[in-house]
């Protein structure tokens, strides 16, 4: 059992920070090469959202990553205390984005490369989404997000 | 992040090395949307042997500027894609709407590929 805590400003920067050092502690467990690379594209969207969406035009925002790596898996935590989602059912639909520029993939990416997602948020005071991968043998997650 | 790009015969090739994330989308649709414009009628290639992660973010530009292209009739490709990459296109679609080709190691002998 391992357990790391990271918290950052909402800058651009930080999000290849948080993907590398979420992987690099999911290596500590047995994950195959293919679950780190889908464990860091998971773990770059959560913290997108919080640097694009949670502090729109902000870089002074706080993020957190919490997580936890043991035999059976890793969990993640991304919490921001920005502006809150108002409708979370809508904003986990794929190719929903709140901004035309963007393609509403990356709660898909999330959910297709975790084993569990979980989203709580409040408008006005912030948002928490907390996932989870299993370290599984046969290795394949099913891809119904298509 | 860098882009190199080369113009030849109908095509821009853009090769793009480093992350394609939140902070390296922006720079990037800057230089491929300076390209687009600046060679009218050409395709655009991208090619993506230097690339190891691509995320949301990087799919937005890829696919912005794939629309934009096929709104004036001209056309996007992908090469090099390697397998972290793959995965990502694939999930997202992309291979189904534009050519994409894999990464070919330069030295596939010594790689253990024959
Ligand atoms: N941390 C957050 N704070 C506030 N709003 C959020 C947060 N995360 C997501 N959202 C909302 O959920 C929507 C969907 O998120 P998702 O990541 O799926 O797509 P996107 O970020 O809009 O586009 P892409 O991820 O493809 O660049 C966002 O457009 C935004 O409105
Ligand atoms: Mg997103």
């Amino acid at each position: 059992m391992n357990r790391v805590v990271l918290r950052f400003l909402s800058i651009a920067d930080n999000v290849g920070l948080a993907r590398i050092a979420v992987a690099a502690l999911a290596a500590q467990t047995n994950f195959s090469v293919n679950d780190l690379e889908e464990i860091k594209v998971a773990v770059s969207e959560a913290v997108s959202n919080a640097v694009v969406h949670a502090y729109p035009g902000r870089r002074d925002g706080w993020i957190e990553v919490a997580c936890a790596v043991n035999q059976e898996g890793l969990t993640v935590a991304v919490e921001d205390w920005g502006v809150g989602i108002e409708d979370i059912e809508r904003a986990r639909e794929p190719a929903y984005s709140r901004d035309p520029e963007r393609m509403g993939l990356g709660f898909v990416f999330m959910e297709s490369f975790m084993h569990d997602v979980q989203v709580e948020s409040t408008p006005g005071q912030g948002t928490r989404v907390r996932m989870q991968r299993l370290v599984t043998w046969s290795g394949e997650l099913s891809r119904d997000a298509q | 992040m860098t882009f190199v790009h080369t113009v030849q015969a109908g095509r821009i090739t853009v090769a793009v090395s480093g992350d394609l994330d939140l902070k390296t989308a922006a720079p990037l649709r800057e230089a491929l949307d300076g390209l687009i414009n600046r060679y009218p009628d050409r395709q655009l290639v991208l090619d993506l042997a230097e690339v190891d992660f691509v995320d949301s973010s990087g799919l937005g530009v890829i696919l912005g500027r794939y629309r934009k292209l096929s709104a004036s009739g001209r056309s996007m490709a992908l090469s090099g894609v390697k397998p972290p990459v793959w995965m990502v296109l694939e999930l997202a679609g992309v291979l189904s709407i534009m050519p994409v080709s894999e990464y070919l190691p330069r030295n596939p002998v010594r790689d253990g590929r024959a």
